[in-house]
């Protein structure tokens, strides 16, 4: 017991990696290591005594993970699948911040996460926080899961061993349960790009909602991302906060999507958006905790699914 | 925030002007050391192990492993304690350290100190005490009738204040049973200290305390050391609103640095510092009003009960507070009203700004309105046919003798206009109807209040309820306006020997001042010096170290400090000038009786009116400095009779708000767009301090109104945290109106002034919540305001 203790009090081991190979080798040398982004949950739980690092590997400075950037702009499929992909991918690194994401150059081409980083926190975790941090933390609360969910994004992963690609849905398998394996590193996540980058409306782009108890700087309550997809001519809906992952009402989506008009983003019957809401609320399996209540939380996303769907598509 | 009043430009520093803060300017650098940056040599850190159990038995404590860590200096238990074994700050009951039983989660078991915070953390965990955990009581109701607690017993207090015809009863009778959550005082700075040993076998402590006296005296108890070897010095304190007067580290770290003989540092985690302090008093108030058919008040009946939790702190003073002022600042001529305070498994509940004020006005002020609608009058009519003024009697048989501008407050608040109707046309004061839409697609009229950066502002706005999260659907959103009147009692009541020492101490042209007042932020520092140089005409003032070396001050609470601490430093600084004219008055020839009528001290001189002596300061003090300290106490208080009658109180202080907000409906999420306040004030000491007051105190009062509460589950604590204890942010905040502080000269008080830091966080919550409530048409009996109880309640609206 006294030799744990002693050994618990030695000095934490921490090595600052500048290239990703780095941060795997550093891993991969040492099982106990956990890896450090931007720290605006791993300090939380250091702090509340819920983690006790050994070792840490801290990412933050590994540029290969920074920033963004589009790919197979010219429509190839670009992995996402044979639909997927008409306008093109977005890969996103997992060092950025959701500061970052708020950026007007990439507001433009996905505003939906925008709107999701702008929700998380107050300025200064935002300077820090990153969506590869979003990912790995896999809080069932995590703003940005509800847009990624929606998009099906892709989940990047690197080991010393190599690479590999993960669904969102394979990724996370639980609250706060990732499919992650020791040695692995979350280097970026790919979106599709459901509207053209030039698109003059605002049709693709998305809406991002979040309830919580306070006008700011609040976990959320219950959150939802809608995107109407172009290329595929679909409703895709991810809610947050909502079950122990984030959840894809995909009955709702089948349902509303063939009675929109995608050409002339037509007015919708308000029979439709009220039946529309109400799917999607039964897709959620919310629970009762300290921040609300299962009924609130299910009654929240399907308000906010109808408005969501009327801000995109309107309403007589 | 804007304000009506622009607080005025000008340095001049005396009474009356917005003298700047000598410790202003460091704080926003981030200069200012705070109590947390405290440091010595070779100093320890403390770390306390606390129960997780809300309720349990103490069958055994092993502290071998935690004494065997190296680098743990100590490890201290309940008999270790060299003194009196329980503290408390009214009513000793609570045990510095536990000892076979735990009666709160939190409640602290031992303590550490070790040469790492880290290693006093580890060494504190390898602490292995043999819990049997009981059944807790954590319903107040329950608690009245349940097996004692403690020895003690399970009622704090219990009063009934009873007046006037108990067989009266009018046309119009109103009821409701109101209740109120948990509030913390969400102070920024955690507890933190620390203590060093002295060579006389004493103690010094470096404290952020609220009483530097009530800690000293607890501690030597504790210690078995007379007063004089316990020697207090208040380090920066980061806030304070009531959590700070209780003691929390105080004789933790003394026994500490005493045992080990080196300085001990403590700092409370954000969690820990929610166990670590008293909280609000949750309150449950049934009123029933009687009322002719005017709507005029005939009787009250009532019944408030308070959970204070596991330990007595404030609670028999917080109660008595509730009790008296649960008609509000009203007319009433007779009453029951029965107040209880009853012990629990919760977190011990103590002083908070407001002090049982502010449940009591939650629950009158929404009593006033159903009257308004039983009677078909207006908010602000029924309570300008009931306001209270000078010479009238309040509930307790005392006479107002002093300021009561309660009617002024009113009027004066319902003339300000109301903030701009919403664009899209929801709410009710623009008459516009209430679906509010514009067009086909429901967007016109949404271009207004856009956010930068915010593509989608044509949807939502930042300035919408729902805020950043961008759910608003304008129209679903509704206004609502409500009022808010609250009465708090200035300084300490019911009997209690209320005193401030200070000492002026005048060499050549400086002033040095000295007194115990503890300053927790509210500027008693910028003021001490504001009123040396009104009395003195002196330009240097310097402040002495804030510590037991003199005399107490008393606590900084009650709204108190500006009439006693300001009344001593007064008085002292008053009297040095009458020493120093009669010493210039013999020296010139003047007759020495009238050297106050003859000679004045102004700009740094010493003249005569006449014109014919004028000298400097320096020059008329010459090499013999004046000094004096003095205690200074306001006239007596009395106890309250088995009926609940005397003067209990020395003053009284009354406000008025007007809330804005704007629901949601369908979400339940609200925007508080304005709060109007109107306050009595006496007279304004400092401008700029007195709009910061009131701005502090209305934020806390929209958080309890919408957002702050301590949850807990069988006495556990679900929400210790800021990411779960929600506290507005600049985002939540209203605009700030403040109409008018109505300036009456309050017979007595120092300057005329009354005590101002509470009655902002008083009737701002009542004000709140009538808004939401003419919004959204509900009930709504209890606060906070939850999102449910509005989203759930109103579908159908």
């Amino acid at each position: 017991m006294l030799a744990e203790l002693a050994g618990a009090l030695r000095a934490m081991n921490v090595k600052v990696a500048r290239t990703l190979d780095e941060a795997c080798e550093r891993l991969a040398e040492n099982p106990e290591a956990e890896v450090l982004a931007g720290g605006t949950d791993f300090m939380v739980e250091v702090n509340y005594r819920h983690r006790s690092p050994k070792a840490v590997v801290a990412i933050s400075a590994v540029r290969e993970i920074a920033g963004w950037r589009l790919e197979n702009e010219s429509g190839g499929a670009g992995g996402m699948g044979a639909d997927a992909g008409r306008y093109g991918t977005l890969w996103i690194g997992a060092n950025m911040t959701y500061t970052e994401m708020a950026t007007p150059a990439f507001e433009g081409l996905l505003p939906s996460l925008t709107q999701a980083a702008r929700t998380v926190g107050s300025p200064q975790i935002r300077n820090a926080g990153t969506i590869g941090g979003n990912l790995g933390t896999a809080s069932p609360a995590g703003d940005t899961l509800p847009v990624l969910a929606a998009l099906d994004a892709e989940v990047l992963l690197r080991s010393a061993d190599g690479s590999r690609e993960l669904a969102l849905s394979d990724f996370i398998t639980g609250p706060k349960q990732t499919a992650l394996q020791q040695g692995e590193i979350i280097t970026g996540v790919r979106v599709p790009l459901v509207a053209p980058t030039d698109a003059s409306n605002d049709i693709g782009r998305g809406e991002f909602l979040k309830v919580g108890t306070r006008n700011a700087m609040v976990i959320s309550v219950a959150g939802l991302a809608l995107i109407a997809r172009h290329d595929i001519q679909r409703v895709c809906v991810g809610l947050g906060s909502v079950a122990a992952v984030p959840v894809r009402p995909t009955e709702a989506e089948e349902w509303i999507s063939p009675r929109l008009d995608w050409q002339q983003r037509s007015l919708l019957d308000p029979v439709d958006v009220e039946t529309f809401g109400e799917m999607v609320a039964q897709a959620a399996s919310p629970i009762d905790d300290h921040r609300s209540t299962a009924v609130y939380r299910r009654h929240a996303v399907g308000v906010m699914a109808k408005r969501a769907l009327v801000r995109t598509f309107g309403s007589n | 925030m804007s304000q009506t009043l622009t607080p005025p430009r000008t340095q001049a520093p005396r009474v009356g002007t917005s003298a700047p803060r000598p410790d202003g300017v460091p704080k926003v650098r981030g200069m200012f050391a705070f109590s947390s940056d405290l440091w010595a040599d070779g100093m320890l850190w403390g770390q306390t192990l606390r129960s997780p159990h809300t309720r349990a038995n103490i069958r055994s404590i092993d502290i071998s492993a935690a004494l065997a860590t190296p680098g743990v200096a100590a490890v201290l238990l309940h008999d270790d304690v060299p003194g009196r074994k329980i503290f408390g700050l009214e009513h000793p009951d609570q045990p510095v350290l536990a000892k076979d039983e735990v009666r709160y989660q939190g409640e602290p078991v031992a303590i550490v100190a070790a040469d790492h915070p880290e290693t006093a953390r580890k060494a504190a965990d390898a602490i292995v005490v043999d819990y049997e955990p009981l059944t807790p009581v954590c319903d107040a109701e329950e608690a009245i009738t349940a097996d004692l607690l403690h020895p003690d017993g399970n009622i704090f207090r219990s009063l009934t204040i009873r007046r006037g015809d108990q067989a009266a009863t009018g046309e119009i009778v109103i009821e409701g049973t109101y209740e109120v959550g948990m509030q913390d005082q969400a102070f920024m700075g955690v507890e933190s200290g620390m203590a060093m040993p002295c060579e006389d076998e004493g103690v010094e402590l470096y404290i952020s305390t609220q009483w530097l006296h009530a800690d000293q005296q607890q501690i030597a108890a504790s210690l078995d050391l007379p007063d004089d070897k316990v020697r207090l010095t208040l380090a920066g304190v980061g806030g304070a609103f009531g959590a700070r007067e209780d003691v929390s580290l105080q004789i933790h770290l003394c026994m500490l640095a005493l045992y080990t003989r080196r300085p001990v540092k403590m700092v409370y985690n954000r969690e820990e510092s929610f166990y670590g302090h008293v909280h609000r008093h949750p309150a449950k108030i049934w009123l029933r009003h009687h009322a002719t058919a005017r709507g005029e008040i005939v009787k009250i009946e009532g019944r408030l009960l308070l959970d204070g939790g596991a330990y007595a702190s404030t609670s028999s003073a917080v109660i008595a507070n509730a009790t008296c002022f649960a008609n509000g600042p009203y007319k009433t001529p007779s009453c029951e009203i029965e107040g209880i305070v009853v012990r629990t498994n919760n977190l011990p509940c103590g002083a908070m700004r407001g002090f049982g004020a502010v449940q009591a006005c939650f629950a009158h002020e929404t009593q006033m309105d159903k009257l308004a609608a039983a009677v078909g009058c207006d908010p602000v009519e029924i309570r300008l046919r009931n306001a209270i003024a000078p010479g009238d009697t309040i509930i307790t048989g005392q006479e107002i003798t002093g300021t009561a501008p309660v009617r002024e407050l009113i009027e004066s608040l319902s003339r300000h206009p109301l903030p701009p109707p919403r664009q899209d046309g929801g709410g009710r004061q623009d008459g516009g109807d209430r679906q509010g839409r514009q067009d086909g697609r429901g967007r016109a009229g949404r271009q207004d209040r856009q956010d930068e950066g915010d593509s989608a502002s044509q949807h939502t706005s930042m300035a919408d309820p729902g805020g950043a999260g961008r759910t608003a659907d304008r129209s679903r959103i509704r206004r609502g306006v409500g009022y808010g009147v609250g009465v708090k009692n200035l300084m300490f009541s019911e009997g209690f020997d209320d005193y401030s020492t200070a000492s002026c101490l005048l060499e050549g042209d400086v002033a040095t001042i000295k007194c115990a007042c503890a300053e927790v932020g509210q500027g008693f520092v910028t003021l001490s010096q504001q009123i040396a140089r009104e009395v003195l005409g002196v330009e240097e003032v310097v402040l002495a170290p804030i510590d037991t070396q003199i005399g107490s001050a008393g606590s900084s609470s009650a709204s108190r400090q500006s009439w006693m601490s300001g009344g001593a430093v007064m008085r002292a600084c008053e009297e040095v000038r009458a020493k120093l004219l009669a010493k210039v008055a013999v020296e010139h020839g003047f007759a020495q009786d009238d050297a106050e009528d003859l000679l004045e001290c102004a700009d740094g001189r010493v003249r005569s009116k006449d014109g014919l002596l004028d000298m400097s300061l320096e020059e008329a003090v010459g090499d013999e400095n004046i000094f004096v300290e003095l205690e200074y106490r306001h006239t007596p208080t009395f106890p309250l009779d088995e009926n609940g009658q005397g003067n209990a109180h020395v003053a009284f202080i009354y406000a008025a708000h007007r809330a804005t907000v704007d629901v949601d409906l369908d979400l339940g999420l609200i925007r508080v767009v304005e709060v109007a306040t109107t306050q009595d004030v006496g007279k304004v000491l400092n401008p700029l301090q007195a709009y910061g007051q009131i701005e502090g105190g209305i934020a806390q009062g929209v958080g309890l109104a919408v957002m702050e509460e301590m949850l807990l589950t069988d006495g556990q604590v679900r929400n210790a945290s800021f990411t779960d204890y929600l506290i507005p942010t600049a985002l939540d905040m209203p605009e700030i109106a403040i109409v008018e502080l109505i300036e009456q000269p309050e017979p007595g008080a120092p300057f005329g002034a009354k005590g101002i830091g509470e009655p902002p966080a008083v009737s701002s919550l009542p004000a709140v919540a009538a808004a939401v409530r003419d919004a959204t048409g509900l009930d709504l009996p209890r606060v906070p305001i939850r999102p449910q109880d509005i989203a759930l309640a109103a579908e159908k609206l």
